[in-house]
C-alpha cells in the first residue's frame, strides 16, 4: 500500500515538473531555424505577404527563389496569407515580440506606434539609394525624418462604376462636380438602378466619404497640420460633414447599407457592384482584384469596369485634384538580419516592380515600372496618382487605430442619421486628446 | 494547523496521532483524532503533506495559469495606456476605468446586456415551460419533436449567426421574401440594419437558439416529480391546470432557478451571435460589453481601456452571480443551510 502511494506521488510530482517546464519552455526552442550552420554563413529571412493566390503567389515565390540564387547562403522563408489573417497574425507577432523579418506596413499612425515600440528597423541609411529613387511616395512611411518602409504599391480612391449600367441610365459623361454626381444618382434611380453601394457595416468605406470631402474642403496646410498637431478646430472639417450629410440625404445607397460589409461575399458592397446590382462604389485601387474574387467567372466587371475621380466641391479650400490614397510598404523587423534589408531593396528593384506591374498586382512606385501596368482602369488611376498635387493617406491610417477608429465610428453614426457634422469633429478631437 | 484530511489520516495510524489540535465543533473532531499539546513531528507526517501538495499541485498550477493569472494580467493592463505591444510603461491609474464608465457606448452596452438578461428570462421561461409541459405528455413523435427543438442549441453560435444573417438580409433574404408573399415589407435597412429593431432581432435569434436548452432542462426536471403526487391530486379531483400550478411548477423550482442563472451569466457575456449578426452596430444599437471590449482592444489598439472594460464586465457578472446565489439559489441548497444553522448555534 505504501509503495502504491509513493508511486502515485511520484507520478503527480512528475506531472507538476512537466507542467512547470512547459510553462517556461516557450522561448528556448525556436532558434534552430535561424541558427547559422557550422562553417557557412547561412541566414534565414522570413517574409510575410498577402498575395496568397494565383499568379501573384507564383510570382513572389519566383522572386524569393531568384534572390536566394543571387545570394548564396540566404534562405527566404515565404509565408503567403490571406490579407485579414496576415493583419491579425502580425498584431499577435508584435505582441509576442516575434515579428517577421520582412512584412507589410501601411504607414501613418500605425507605423509611428510600431516605431515608438521599437519594432521596426530604420532603413534611411541602409536603403538610401532606393529611398532616393522612390522619391515623394516614401513620405507616408517616415517618422521624424527617418524612413521605416519602402512603398511598393500606392494607389488612390475613386468611384468604380459599371459602364453598361451608366449607358442604360443614359449617363454619357462621368461626373466631375457634386451636382453632376447627384444628377447621375437621379438618372440611375429613374432607370430603376441602385446608384451606389457602401459597406458601412465595416465603417471605413463610409468614412472614406468624409475623408474625401475634407480633402476637398480643407487646405493642404490644415490637413497636414491636423495630422501632426491633432487639431480639428478649423471649420472646414464641419463643412466636410455637411457635404456628406447632403450626399446621404440623396439616398443613393443600397438597401441595408448600414450593415453591409465592404468586400466579403456577393452581398457585400463590392459584391453588389461586381454582380451588377448597383452602378458604382467608392473604393481603392484594389477593387478590380476584389471584384474578380467575388464573381463566378473570376473576371469581376471585366470590360465594363470604369473609374472616375471623386467630384470637385465648389468653394472648397483644398486642391480639387488632390487624391485620397495609401499603399503598402515593405518594412523590416528590428531584429532582422542585414540580408532582410538587401531583400526589400531587391523587391523594389526595376526588375521585380516590372513583373509586379505586368501582373496588375498593384500600382508600382518605382517610376520605371509604371509603364508596364496593363489594366486600362488601373493605368488611368496611375495617371491620377502621378498628376495629383498630393496624395492624402487615409485618415484612419494616418491618425492610428485609436483616433481613426473613433473617427470612423462617428462617421458611420452619421450615415445612420445619429450624429451631426459637429459630432464627428468632437468625437475625433476627444480621441485625439486622449492620445 | 493541519487541515481535516491530514488529521483524519493521522488518526488511522496511532504512531502519528499527536499531529493536531482538535477543531471545536467541526466534523473532524473524531475521538482520537489527536491529543492536544503534541509537539512531535515525525517524517511520516511531513511526507504526507508533501504527497498532498504534489497531488494537488497540477490542478492548482493549471488553475492559476489559466484562471487566476489572466485575471491578474487584465487588472494590471487596465492601469496602463497600452497599445498591445512594447513595454508597459504608461501608468494612468484609474483613468481607463473613468473613461470606460463615462463612455456612452459602454453604458449603452451595459444596458443592452441587462435588457438581454431580462428579455431572455421573460420570454424563454414561460415559453419553454409551456412547451415542456406539453411535450411531457405521452404522445406520438415525442422523440422527433424533442430532437427538432434541441437542434438550434446544438448548432454553434457562429453557424447559427451566419444562417440568420443570410435569412435576414434586406430585400433578398428569406424573411423579407416571405414577408413579401403576404404583402408586407421589412424595414428598408433590414431588421438588423435599423437601429430601432436590431437589438430585438438579435434577441429573437437568441430565443430561437436557446429555447431548446430551456425545454430540455425543464423536461429533465419534470422527470423528478414523483408520479404519486399526480395520482393523489387526480384522486382529489384536481384539474390539469391545478396540477401544473400546485405541483409541477413548484417541484420544478430548482431547475428553473438554475436555468435562469445560466441564462443570466450567458447573456452578460454575450459575444459571438452579436459579432456575427451586427458587429455591435448599426449605430451601436446592439453593442454588448464583450463586443465593446473586443472593438476597443483589437480594432483600436486601446488594450488598457479594453482591459478596464473586461474587469468591469467581470465585476458586474460576479456581483449579479453572488446576489443571485444569495437571494435565490440559496433556498435550493437546503443541505448547506442546515449545516450553517448548526454552526451558528
Amino acid at each position: 500500500m505504501a509503495r502504491m502511494r509513493r508511486a502515485g506521488a511520484a507520478v503527480a510530482l512528475a506531472t507538476t515538473v512537466a507542467l512547470l517546464a512547459a510553462c517556461s519552455g516557450g522561448d528556448g526552442d525556436d532558434n534552430t531555424g535561424d541558427n547559422p550552420s557550422e562553417g557557412g554563413k547561412d541566414v534565414t529571412v522570413t517574409w510575410w505577404h498577402n498575395s496568397n493566390t494565383g499568379d501573384g503567389k507564383t510570382y513572389y515565390d519566383k522572386v524569393a527563389a531568384n534572390f536566394e540564387a543571387a545570394n548564396p547562403g540566404v534562405h527566404v522563408e515565404v509565408n503567403a496569407m490571406q490579407h485579414e489573417d496576415m493583419v491579425t497574425k502580425l498584431e499577435a507577432a508584435f505582441q509576442a515580440g516575434d515579428a517577421p523579418d520582412v512584412y507589410m506596413e501601411r504607414g501613418g499612425g500605425e507605423l509611428a506606434d510600431h516605431v515608438e515600440a521599437g519594432l521596426t528597423k530604420d532603413l534611411s541609411d541602409a536603403a538610401g539609394e532606393t529611398i532616393a529613387k522612390l522619391g515623394g511616395s516614401v513620405a507616408g512611411w517616415q517618422v521624424d525624418g527617418k524612413t521605416y518602409g519602402l512603398p511598393f504599391s500606392v494607389g488612390v480612391v475613386g468611384f468604380w462604376y459599371n459602364k453598361a449600367l451608366f449607358d442604360e441610365a443614359g449617363i454619357t459623361e462621368t461626373p466631375v462636380t457634386m451636382d453632376d454626381l447627384y444628377a447621375a444618382f437621379d438618372k440611375l434611380k429613374a432607370a430603376g438602378i441602385t446608384p451606389v453601394s457602401v459597406g458601412a457595416g465595416d465603417k471605413w468605406p463610409a468614412a472614406h466619404y468624409w475623408y474625401y470631402t475634407a480633402l476637398r474642403e480643407c487646405s493642404q496646410d490644415v490637413l497636414s497640420g491636423a495630422v501632426t498637431s491633432l487639431d480639428f478646430s478649423d471649420p472646414c472639417f464641419v463643412r466636410a460633414g455637411e457635404d456628406v450629410e447632403d450626399l446621404v440625404a440623396q439616398e443613393p445607397f443600397n438597401d441595408g447599407f448600414l450593415t453591409t460589409p465592404a468586400q466579403t461575399g456577393a452581398t457585400s458592397a463590392s459584391g453588389l457592384l461586381a454582380t451588377g446590382k448597383v452602378a458604382m462604389e467608392m473604393q481603392g485601387h484594389w477593387e478590380p482584384g476584389v471584384m474578380q474574387g467575388l464573381t463566378e467567372d473570376g473576371k469581376g466587371l471585366g470590360e465594363n469596369t470604369g473609374w472616375f475621380a471623386f467630384p470637385t466641391i465648389e468653394g472648397g479650400e483644398g486642391d480639387q485634384s488632390a487624391a485620397l490614397g495609401g499603399g503598402d510598404a515593405w518594412a523590416v523587423g528590428q531584429d532582422a538580419p542585414d540580408e532582410a534589408v538587401d531583400f526589400v531593396q531587391y523587391l523594389l528593384s526595376d526588375e521585380v516592380q516590372k513583373g509586379f506591374a505586368e501582373l496588375d498586382m498593384g500600382l508600382p512606385t518605382n517610376s520605371t515600372a509604371s509603364q508596364y501596368v496593363s489594366d486600362p482602369a488601373l493605368a488611368q488611376l496611375l495617371d491620377v496618382r502621378d498628376n495629383a498635387p498630393y496624395v492624402q493617406l487615409y485618415f484612419d491610417t494616418a491618425f492610428g487605430a485609436s483616433v481613426g477608429g473613433a473617427m470612423n465610428d462617428s462617421i458611420a453614426l452619421m450615415f445612420a442619421g445619429q450624429a451631426s457634422p459637429q459630432d464627428i469633429v468632437d468625437a475625433t478631437q476627444a480621441a485625439a486628446d486622449a492620445e | 494547523m493541519a487541515d481535516d484530511a491530514t488529521a483524519r489520516v493521522g488518526a488511522a495510524s496511532p504512531a502519528t496521532s499527536t499531529l493536531t489540535d482538535p477543531v471545536p465543533g467541526s466534523a473532524s473532531a473524531l475521538p482520537g483524532a489527536g491529543a492536544p499539546g503534541g509537539r512531535r513531528r515525525n517524517g511520516a507526517a511531513v511526507r504526507k503533506r508533501l504527497e498532498i501538495a504534489a497531488f494537488v499541485a497540477p490542478a492548482l498550477i493549471l488553475f492559476f495559469l489559466f484562471v487566476v493569472w489572466p485575471i491578474v494580467k487584465a487588472v494590471q493592463f487596465s492601469f496602463y495606456k497600452w497599445k498591445g505591444y512594447g513595454p508597459l510603461v504608461d501608468f494612468v491609474g484609474l483613468k481607463n476605468y473613468v473613461s470606460v464608465l463615462q463612455n456612452d457606448v459602454f453604458i449603452g452596452a451595459l444596458q443592452h446586456n441587462l435588457i438581454i438578461v431580462v428579455a431572455s428570462i421573460a420570454i424563454q421561461l414561460p415559453l419553454g415551460l409551456l412547451i415542456a409541459l406539453l411535450l411531457n405528455r405521452r404522445m406520438r413523435g415525442q422523440g422527433v419533436l424533442r430532437t427538432i427543438i434541441f437542434v438550434p442549441y446544438v448548432l454553434s453560435e457562429v453557424i447559427a449567426g451566419v444562417v440568420w444573417l443570410q435569412m435576414l438580409a434586406p430585400r433578398y433574404g428569406v424573411i423579407d421574401t416571405m414577408l413579401g408573399w403576404v404583402g408586407l415589407q421589412g424595414p428598408k435597412q433590414g431588421f438588423l440594419g435599423d437601429p430601432r429593431y436590431a437589438l430585438w432581432t438579435v434577441i429573437a435569434v437568441l430565443t430561437w437558439k436557446y429555447l431548446g436548452l430551456a425545454i430540455i432542462l425543464f423536461l429533465a426536471g419534470l422527470q423528478s416529480v414523483p408520479d404519486e403526487l399526480y395520482e393523489a391530486a387526480q384522486i382529489d379531483g384536481a384539474s390539469w391546470w391545478q396540477i401544473q400550478r400546485k405541483i409541477t411548477i413548484p417541484m420544478l423550482g430548482p431547475t428553473l432557478r438554475t436555468w435562469a442563472f445560466l441564462s443570466m451569466i450567458g447573456s452578460l457575456q454575450l459575444f459571438d451571435m452579436v459579432w456575427i449578426l451586427t458587429g455591435g452596430g448599426p449605430a451601436n444599437a446592439t453593442t454588448t460589453m464583450a463586443t465593446f471590449l473586443i472593438t476597443e482592444g483589437t480594432k483600436r489598439s486601446n488594450y488598457g481601456i479594453a482591459s478596464a472594460a473586461s474587469v468591469v464586465l467581470f465585476v458586474v457578472a460576479l456581483v449579479l452571480a453572488v446576489l443571485y446565489q444569495y437571494f435565490i439559489l440559496r433556498r435550493d441548497s437546503t443541505a448547506t443551510t442546515v449545516v450553517r444553522k448548526k454552526a451558528r448555534r
